[in-house]
């Protein structure tokens, strides 16, 4: 069994696709119409563009918005990535005017930031040493 | 200011930790702070259990929470910790 995809739950897709690809840097896969102005909408990572998937899934359902302002009011990120280098992406992803409920912090074996996608979810960067 | 409430809050370990991570940097999630706890001091107290250390340490006025659009971040506030000690230090003093 392999992981392929995983999702986000996001409040607007065309939002979404604009700041996971133009901002975070990842590129998009696939973009498939699925009825009623939804689509199936992955992105991946540039240099795995065979890796796994992210979906970037309407967050329509009834139980999503207070279980991500539920998430949101804590800090607690909804996802993780992995970069090299999390302060050198705290200070590119910033200067592009994302919002961080968490600086880089040192954590002992890693490091790790959070920041809010703009899409109603806060994502966590991890770096590990 | 109620100093029953401030040696209260002091006295438990964790809220000190707490204090130690707000200190280090302030403004935090109670994220953040659970994660500080747990990655940096292998305290592996509950989300439920740090909020309720967090309402203690706010009620003895070291911590101040604040909304800030849908996030609510933790301040640190050591104004109460000031004239904790005044009235054995000055008692001293005069004795000299």
């Amino acid at each position: 069994m392999r992981i392929t995809i995983t999702s986000v739950l996001v409040h607007d897709q065309a939002v979404a696709e604009r700041f996971y690809t133009e901002v975070l840097g990842f590129v998009k896969k696939h973009d498939v119409p699925m009825g009623g102005g939804a689509r199936w909408l992955t992105v991946v990572s540039p240099d795995h563009p065979d890796g796994t998937e992210l979906l970037l899934e309407p967050d329509a359902h009834p139980a999503a918005k207070p279980w991500k302002e539920a998430l949101a009011g804590d800090g607690i990120p909804y996802t993780q990535f992995a970069v090299d280098d999390v302060r050198a992406e705290f200070a590119r992803l910033s200067g592009l005017g994302v919002r961080f409920t968490q600086e880089p912090a040192d954590m002992g074996a890693f490091t790790t930031a959070v920041f809010d996608d703009s899409c109603g979810n806060l994502i966590q960067i991890i770096q590990t040493h | 200011m109620d100093d029953d409430r401030v040696f209260k809050a002091l006295a438990d370990p964790t809220r000190r930790k707490i204090l130690d991570e707000l200190a280090d940097r302030d403004g935090q999630t109670l994220f953040e702070i659970c994660a500080r706890l747990s990655s940096k001091h292998r305290l592996g107290s509950s989300r439920q259990a740090v909020s309720q250390h967090l309402e203690v340490l706010a009620a003895a006025g070291l911590v101040h929470s604040r909304r800030d659009g849908r996030h609510k971040f933790h301040h640190l506030d050591t104004g109460p910790l000031e004239h904790l000690t005044d009235r054995w230090r000055h008692r001293d003093t005069e004795e000299i």
